[in-house]
């Protein structure tokens, strides 16, 4: 059963992943990317991460895939990327070797290492019936929330960072601002 | 019935990972839309979050799935500033290309 699951999520990420690099409309790419970011969330629910792929469907899928939507729409949905030339010569053989290679030199680590990986955690809990609670959900709050709190704590920070920043990155300039913009562009 | 008796391994979930990774690489170096350079990139941290959570269920430690965690918070700040990046240069040209910005060339 495992096996039949596995193979259906892998053609969703692999058929996902190869739209997202081939298709020519940016809409259809980010489409693509829904595919494959579903296909990670089924993985993550049949390796045991049931808060993580919960995670996986509502911010991936829901707000960010959203957000590259909101931004195509917002530049013009019109611009088609030609992908028949090749601005730079040898571009594109160069990239197949590089991520063929980078593809084989992880799957020789993986498989030789294979025999390093020794179990040394006090295991991941499985959801039980009895008790109505997610046990998974509930061990990785204990996690973040007692061992990573600090850390927890300072992405709250980033966010804010980085949400202050994107405002003050994309507001229209008024008054003498103005100038200062159009000299750069 | 051969599907019922194969049970898929921690290196086959890795394996796929690394495909997984190396297609986004792929689509970095060749898409020149910064948008979809965007996207490659969140191909990329899937890969990365797919071999965490493999390895957290092989290894039977959670902090595999806490790091997890912070990987997507900090993709989504990542994605946020790109594209406020992306919206500001926009708004002053026309063109979408990552080779038309080229102004700090000499």
């Amino acid at each position: 059963m495992e096996f039949f699951v596995f193979v259906c999520a892998a053609l969703m990420i692999l058929v996902g992943a190869v739209g997202v690099i081939s298709r020519r409309h940016p809409v259809h790419a980010a489409l693509s990317l829904v595919l494959t970011l579903f296909g990670v969330a089924v993985l993550f629910v049949a390796q045991d991460a049931h808060f993580l792929a919960a995670v996986q469907v509502i911010v991936y899928a829901g707000a960010i895939v959203v957000l590259f939507l909101f931004v195509i729409m917002l530049l013009g949905v019109d611009r088609v990327e030609n992908l028949r030339t090749e601005p730079l010569t040898a571009q594109r053989p160069l990239a197949v070797i590089v991520s063929l290679g980078l593809i084989g030199v992880l799957v020789a680590a993986f498989v030789t290492g294979n025999g390093a990986l020794h179990e040394r955690g006090e295991g991941i809990k499985l959801p039980d019936l009895t008790s109505g609670a997610d046990a998974n959900t509930t061990q990785l709050a204990e996690s973040i929330f007692s061992q990573y709190v600090v850390a927890f704590e300072l992405t709250s920070v980033l966010l804010v960072v980085a949400v202050v920043g994107t405002v003050l990155l994309t507001r229209r300039y008024i008054g003498s601002d103005k100038t200062e913009v159009k000299q750069i562009s | 019935m051969i599907s019922l008796t194969l049970v898929p391994t921690a290196t086959w979930y890795l394996v796929l990972a690394a495909v997984l990774f190396g297609i986004g690489t792929f689509g970095v170096l060749v898409r020149r839309n910064p948008l979809v350079m965007f996207m490659c990139i969140e191909l990329m941290l899937n890969a990365v979050n797919l071999s965490f959570v493999t390895l957290a269920r092989q290894l039977k430690d959670v902090n595999g799935q806490t790091i997890v965690f912070f990987v997507m918070v900090v993709a989504a700040a990542e994605v946020v500033v790109g594209l406020g990046i992306v919206v500001a240069i926009m708004r002053n040209r026309s063109s979408v290309t990552a080779d038309d910005l080229a102004e700090l060339k000499g």
